[in-house]
């Protein structure tokens, strides 16, 4: 059978069930009555124990929300979804937690088992690296609508960083979060951003005050288990002048036939001379290998380098979801900001990935630096699509931007829609883009040294990704790196 | 019963016939060389041999240390020392020169049921083979023939083999786009390499490369089979005469 016919045999029995992370735990939980409405956003509002101003916000977002309607501009197709016919709130029945000890064990094992031990994390102080000196990631662990658990809160509170639920963010430091809460992202902004602010149940807060470093990485770990349930976290970071950090986000679900839906909003903000860097290995489940189930994954993520000289750095290695519509943005306000966008997206099965960037340069000098990778197999479609866009007032932009795609097998898609404005003259971008396929004679050449045909592929496409995968923090590259390979098993012949 | 035994084979190529019948043997530690006009078949007997996909051998065998190798994968053949020096070496972007030599290596190895080499020992390898083809350690960190002049890009064919020290080297046209100099380091890089324990295929289009990697015997190929066979004088016979002299015999 030439070589060709092979593949397409292949990747027509791609068992995307291999999900690794597909398990449920089973644990009781206590949900808000199915459906959308006034009473549903009171129900959490009051659960939350939050105050008269936060339920105002999200009433107001809400009834903003039944003014709006979806967005079809994205190339993704998916049938009609029935927002009555979600859960909005889903608690696993014991929290609100003193210490680890009071977590449902279930629940620490469900983490455990996704290569996320809480408890040791907080015992062993983190995993020694290379060089002997010991790295340590604090985490904060997100279970359906609420956050079961967050390490490392002492130690982080001595060197005044917040690190928080948002939930008790906005009890503990409502002057914080009623400063920068929808200061990036308003509550009008778009159709699921205007959901998530009139439902949103948990996420991360976190604040780095002045001149801070954060002493180490912090991140939280998404996971939707409970049936027919949104997650529609809220996730504030602020950097104040000259503050660092650097947070990493990780997601799965449980497999099933429905599809659960995932709305999320980030929020950064850097104000002088900070910096935030934000990692994200997303791995929602991405349905079975005919389409079937799977997380639609309609995500708001924006970073408002507020401040002169900051700087905001997304790095993405997205793997899963069945629809991903996702575009991580910089607002390039402050002199000479930076903002950076790197990403790995991989589509294979029936996924349909949608998602990109958008530079926006206001402030004088800034920079923006845009390198994508799009990885394409089986039968999905993967696009890339950017704005690059400079006011007239953004004297000195500078924009680079490439973008590659990567075909395996010939029944998947590759598109890249860059849109570019300059509204000024002195504005200067860059825009690679290149498609390539992985050729039977690369593949032939690797071979005839030795390697089997998945090494081979798994060699050529870290090649392909390498650019990014070393903008991810170390901890994570690996796990980054092995994840790419299983995504891509039994993509090729 | 010789190391390489290639039986009436018959190949097609996008249903045209290509082989048409090519009988071949190779002794142990032999350097065979092939000549032959273009279109004689001659890398398409490179390419059969390491098994690449869509060349069908409709008839024949080819037989490696007596065992029918037309049934591996080409990964199972190079485990079992079958090396091709590629005409046209392929570029594999992102993927350090060095990486690949040990992802290579290291297959083969696990293939063959062998320990993976050490960091510190691979390294040593490398360096003390890539020294004597005069390929710097710049180079080995550069994307695997990306960017590669030709001649770096055959010199790199033969690091390859020097450090994966198959039992079975093809080389098909090394010499091509090579000056004088180049083609030199390149010989010399082969010559190292001959040993009663490896056998080589060195194809080639023109004697030239002959005065550098002096073969134990020489065969000419024309539509698909070997025609002729001789001693290393067979080759400056064909310089004189050109192939013409096959076009019939052939036929």
């Amino acid at each position: 059978m030439p070589a060709v016919q092979e593949t397409v045999e292949q990747v027509r029995r791609i068992d995307v069930d291999q999900y690794k992370y597909g398990f449920e735990t089973k644990i009781e939980s206590e949900k808000a009555p199915k459906g959308l409405s006034e009473d549903t956003i009171r129900f959490i509002s009051a659960k939350k124990n939050e105050p008269e101003w936060m339920l105002a916000w999200r009433l107001e977002a809400y009834k903003r929300w039944l003014t709006m309607r979806e967005p079809t501009w994205a190339r993704v197709n998916y049938p009609k979804i029935d927002y009555q016919d979600y859960y909005y709130y889903s608690a696993p029945k014991r929290t609100s937690l003193k210490s680890l000890d009071e977590v449902d064990p279930e629940i620490l094992r469900t983490y455990e088992k996704l290569g996320i031990p809480l408890r040791e994390q907080e015992i062993l102080a983190g995993v020694e690296r290379g060089d002997g000196t010991r790295s340590r990631v604090a985490v904060d662990a997100v279970f359906d609508s609420v956050s079961v658990a967050t390490t490392f809160k002492e130690e982080l509170k001595k060197a005044g960083v917040i690190f928080m639920p948002i939930s008790e963010a906005v009890r503990e430091h409502p002057e914080l979060v009623k400063k920068y809460l929808g200061s990036v992202v308003p509550t009008s902004d778009n159709f699921f951003a205007t959901l998530n602010s009139a439902v949103f149940s948990d996420g991360s807060f976190v604040y780095v005050p002045e001149g801070v470093r954060c002493p180490m990485e912090l991140s939280t770990y998404f996971r939707i288990n409970e049936k027919n349930t949104g997650q529609f976290e809220r996730t504030l970071i602020i950097a104040d002048k000259g503050a660092y950090v650097s947070y990493l986000e990780g997601c799965t679900a449980p497999m099933r036939d429905e599809n659960q839906l995932h709305a999320a909003v980030v929020e950064l903000v850097a104000l002088d001379d900070a910096e935030i860097k934000y990692s994200t290995v997303q791995n929602w489940y991405p349905g079975d290998a005919q389409g079937k189930g799977g997380i639609f994954n309609f995500v708001t993520k924006r970073g408002d380098c507020r401040g002169a000289r900051s700087k905001i750095s997304w790095t993405q290695v997205e793997t899963g979801s069945a629809i991903t519509w996702k575009y991580p943005s910089c607002i390039l306000r402050g002199d000479n900001s930076r903002g950076e966008f790197y990403s790995i997206a991989i589509s294979n099965g029936h996924q349909q990935v949608d998602s990109g960037t958008k530079m926006l340069h206001l402030g004088k000098n800034t920079v923006s630096r845009i390198i994508s990778k799009g990885i394409a197999a089986g039968q999905s479609n993967n696009t890339y699509r950017g704005l690059v866009s400079a006011h007239r007032k953004a004297k000195g932009a500078r924009n680079f931007t490439n973008c590659d795609s990567l075909l395996i097998g010939n029944k998947c898609g590759a598109h890249t829609v860059p849109y570019i404005e300059a509204k000024n003259s002195s504005a200067t971008f860059e825009h690679e883009a290149t498609t390539s396929k992985i050729s039977e004679d690369m593949l032939f050449y690797c071979r005839q040294r030795g390697m089997s045909a998945e090494e081979a592929t798994a060699l050529v496409v870290n090649g392909f990704v390498k650019d990014v995968l070393q903008q991810l923090p170390m901890e994570f590259a690996v796990e980054a790196q092995k994840l790419i390979s299983i995504s891509l098993e039994g993509s090729v012949g | 019963m010789s190391f390489l035994e290639v039986k009436n084979l018959h190949v097609e190529v996008e249903d045209k016939k290509i082989l048409n019948g090519l009988t071949l043997s190779v002794e142990k530690g032999q350097v065979a060389a092939i000549m032959g006009p273009n279109g004689s078949g001659k890398s398409t007997l490179a390419y059969v041999l390491a098994g690449k996909d869509n060349y069908k051998v409709t008839e024949g065998e080819v037989l490696l240390n007596g065992k029918n190798i037309l049934d591996m994968a080409p990964d199972e053949r190079a485990a079992k020392g079958v090396f091709l020096a590629f005409q046209y070496p392929v570029e594999v972007p992102g993927v350090a020169t060095m990486t690949f030599l040990r992802t290579a290596l290291n297959a083969q190895r696990k293939t063959r049921g062998e320990a993976e080499f050490s960091t510190p020992e691979f390294m040593k390898l490398v360096r003390d083979t890539a020294a004597h083809l005069g390929i710097s350690q710049e180079m080995l960190r550069r994307a695997v023939n990306v960017g590669f002049s030709g001649g770096e890009k055959k010199r790199n064919e033969i690091l390859q083999m020097a450090v994966l020290q198959p039992t079975l080297a093809v080389l098909d046209e090394t010499d091509s786009g090579l000056d004088i100099d180049a083609l030199k380091i390149v010989a010399e890089g082969v010559n190292r390499l001959r040993s009663p324990e490896r056998s080589m295929v060195v194809i080639t289009h023109y004697q030239r490369l002959l005065n550098f990697i002096v073969p134990d015997v020489v065969h000419v190929m024309a539509k698909g089979k070997v025609v002729k066979s001789g001693g290393k004088d067979l080759a400056l016979e064909l310089e004189a005469k050109g192939y013409a002299q096959f076009a019939d015999e052939a036929a």
